[in-house]
């Protein structure tokens, strides 16, 4: 018995010699690749697809000195795992794009990342939107990120079943049909009296809930960086709002993201979803069916809201700072802009762009050939800032929640506002 | 005998001597080698992240902040009076009690079946086995599109009989049946094959012996079988335990917004682990100190239910 164990033993002792001499025969063969090669690899992590690839060739062609390496993640394991790798030191890449609803709890801690100042990113402000170049700078002053696309806010909605209900389709007259938000659940009580068996005005409570939201300044935080949700009249009103709406049935009970929702589009069980500009290609990929169907109308409440968006940050570890800035400078120069909204919908974040010809002529035949390049341009011309926190996205994760608890019919709006309430309290 | 041969052995028995002693330490210390893997592993990936888990639930570490401090208790305090954490700590023991009894006992009863002499009876043994090989992220996306709302095939078959829709995922019970279902579905098998495996372990002789004596399939069954089953229903019952009470990846591919992981609106369906994971990973708190409390509470809920159960099932009487 015993024997035997030995000799297994030393069959594994022979196996385990084998394997750590194959280990550091690659190991070797690894650095010496690395040594032979002079070009600079760039490792640029994002999460789904900026549009970047032809970019990144033209940039490739003229510095043949640089490559390229894109990582994609999904939204929540992408901002989850750079703070795991910021948090550990190691990791990250040369490159990080991050979220508006992530931006405000980075820019909290400016010392895991390059401060682009020092690169001259202060001599680039003005390409931007004054409130985008905000959104990413940091309470000391430090600058962590540079400006990719913005969400700013409109209506699509179902000229069919719109139709059918007996509204106005045009959308000149469905803009003028929801100046405020009041008007816009007052509609929805209209629509939802004559709708079509199994139809509902608003995909979900929470995304007209949030789009309220985005338009009030203050709404979560106040300038001091102090939560004030339990406090805010402003955000009160628009929970009331919302949940009169819910109450009416006025709600799918679809929150966005979920499989649910994406086969909602297709079977066009609402008529009307919040709609930043990336929406658009969210709609034609999900429901290639409805073609012509849709159009999109101005955002109740006048002026913008903003639903993503995002930044490109170099974090303090990457080995290549002056090489990922310089890329990062020409992925956000108006020209990429220009190119990615063309073929991608992303709206730039640059006012000179936004009301420069191609975007403002620029017109959708998906959505009844509305003029799309002009609205969301204008949407986010007229936006006005926020102030956000480091909570923001859990604190709009409660509220999602909350709208839902009252979709569901778990709870009544005054339950699930103070149910809201201590779910704030718990993560801020 | 000549000088130069005595030269010779007394050159030789160093040699030998210590070739001896080499075998004496062999014996002694090569075991000890050959387990020794098991323990190194199990030191730096099971004891070391253990006691360090401890360490850090002393602390208020947070994974953005760059300086930690010892708060002693403080987390552990904090807890008991978290209702959030008691909500899923019901969650999970609600959740545990309606996957673990239907299971060992529907395991029993298919492990009984496969026993007898059936046509086919490899392929049947091999095909319980199968759901322990797909991918667990795959079973819960599947059964997650099988129990939603609006076009879940689950909803559509109730609609056809005419009971009507069910808001699985809303509901407090009715996320919890199918949470279970996975469970069940995934574990039944597993612990089917091992009650088998004990079960032909019983030796013929004692159904005879109860045959002659007039015992029916079904006393045999629960008079020869059932006490020669102890151990293995002990051994089940623990391993369910631990695993049960550990569950993870079911209710967080359940959540349709999988990203904040609260387990449904409500927190419905928000199991142990899933909390410390909203409180680690999940949302923007990275709680690190916080969540370490959560794991060590866990880790000493899990040893008094599986004591628990260890002295209910010991009440199952013994063959012996």
């Amino acid at each position: 018995m015993f024997k035997h164990i030995r000799s297994r033993g030393r069959g594994r002792l022979v196996a385990l010699l084998a394997l750590t001499a194959l280990v550091a025969a690659g190991a070797t063969a690894g650095s010496a690749v690395g040594k032979a090669r002079d070009t600079i690899t760039l490792r640029v992590s994002l999460f789904g697809d900026f549009g970047y690839h032809n970019v990144y060739k033209a940039y490739e062609k003229s510095h043949p000195d640089i490559n390229i390496v894109e990582d994609i993640q999904t939204y929540a394991d992408h901002h989850s795992n750079l703070v795991k790798h910021l948090a550990t030191g190691a990791g990250a890449d040369d490159i990080e794009a991050i979220e508006v609803g992530f931006i405000s709890q980075f820019k909290a801690e400016p010392q895991f990342f390059q401060d682009l100042r020092q690169y001259g990113a202060g001599s680039l402000k003005n390409r931007w939107l004054p409130w985008k170049w905000e959104q990413s700078l940091a309470p000391n002053g430090a600058q962590i990120g540079l400006g990719t696309d913005v969400g700013s806010l409109a209506i699509c909605y179902r000229a069919d079943l719109f139709k059918k209900a007996g509204l106005p389709t045009g959308r000149a007259a469905v803009s003028k049909l929801w100046p405020t938000w009041k008007d816009y659940i007052a509609v929805g009580k209209r629509f939802q009296a004559r709708a079509p068996k199994g139809a509902h005005f608003f995909d979900s409570g929470s995304n007209v809930f949030n789009a309220m939201i985005g338009q009030l300044n203050p709404a979560y935080y106040d300038k001091s960086g102090k939560v004030i949700v339990s406090t805010n009249p402003t955000v009160r009103a628009a929970w009331a709002l919302t949940t009169t709406g819910i109450v009416a049935g006025e709600s799918a009970g679809l929150a966005a993201f979920t499989t649910d929702w994406n086969t909602g589009f297709k079977k066009g069980v609402f008529a009307t979803v919040t709609c930043p500009a990336w929406m658009m290609g969210y709609i034609q990929g999900q429901a290639p069916n409805t073609s012509g169907k849709w159009d999109i109308a101005a955002v109740p409440g006048g002026s913008g809201g903003n639903w993503g968006g995002s930044f490109l940050a170099i974090p303090k570890q990457s080995k290549h700072p002056q090489e990922a800035y310089d890329l990062i400078k020409f992925l956000t120069s108006p020209a990429s802009e220009a190119y990615v909204f063309k073929n991608t919908g992303n709206l730039p974040s640059q006012p000179k762009l936004l009301k420069s010809g191609p975007v403002q002529a620029f017109k959708n035949p998906f959505f009844r050939n509305a003029p799309v390049g002009q609205i969301f341009a204008n949407s986010a011309l007229s936006l006005k800032p926020q102030i956000t926190g480091p909570h923001q996205g859990d604190i709009q994760t409660a509220a999602t929640n909350a709208t839902i608890r009252v979709e569901q019919g778990k709870q009544g709006p005054n339950a699930a506002w103070n149910q809201f309430l201590k779910d704030v309290q718990n993560v801020a | 005998m000549s000088e130069g041969t005595v030269v010779e052995r007394v050159g030789a028995l160093p040699q030998r001597r210590m070739r001896m002693r080499l075998r004496r330490l062999d014996g002694k210390v090569s075991p000890y080698l050959y387990i020794a893997p098991f323990f190194l592993l199990f030191g730096v990936f099971g004891l070391f992240p253990l006691l360090y888990t401890g360490w850090v639930s002393l602390t208020d570490r947070n994974l953005l902040s760059t300086t930690t401090n010892f708060v002693g208790l403080d987390n552990y305090t904090a807890l008991i009076h978290d209702s959030y954490f008691w909500n899923a700590v019901e969650n999970t023991l609600g959740i545990f009690v309606i996957s673990t009894v239907p299971q060992l006992f529907l395991a029993l009863v298919l492990a009984h079946v496969l026993n007898t002499k059936l046509h086919g009876r490899t392929l049947f043994r091999m095909s319980v086995l199968l759901p322990q090989i797909t991918s667990l992220v795959a079973v819960a996306l599947i059964f997650t599109q099988l129990f939603s709302r609006d076009y879940g095939f689950i909803n559509y078959v109730l609609g056809e009989v005419g009971i009507g829709k069910v808001d699985w995922e809303a509901g407090d019970y009715t996320s919890w049946i199918a949470l279970s279902t996975m469970v069940i579905w995934r574990w039944t098998g597993y612990n089917a094959l091992i009650y088998l495996a004990a079960m032909q372990a019983i030796p013929d002789e004692l159904y005879e012996a109860a045959a002659i004596d007039g015992a029916r399939p079904w006393r045999q069954f629960w008079h020869v079988t059932i006490p020669n089953l102890r151990p293995t229903i002990i051994f089940t019952v623990i391993i369910s335990t631990i695993g049960g009470l550990q569950l993870f990846t079911e209710p967080f591919l359940f959540e349709p917004l999988h990203s904040g992981a609260t387990g449904g609106s409500a927190r419905q369906y928000q199991t142990v682990v899933m909390y410390l994971y909203e409180k680690s990973f999940g949302s923007s708190q990275f709680k690190l100190g916080y969540a370490s409390a959560i794991g060590w509470a866990l880790f000493m809920l899990i040893a008094v239910i599986s004591l628990v159960n260890f002295l209910i099932v010991r009440r199952i009487r013994s063959a012996d």
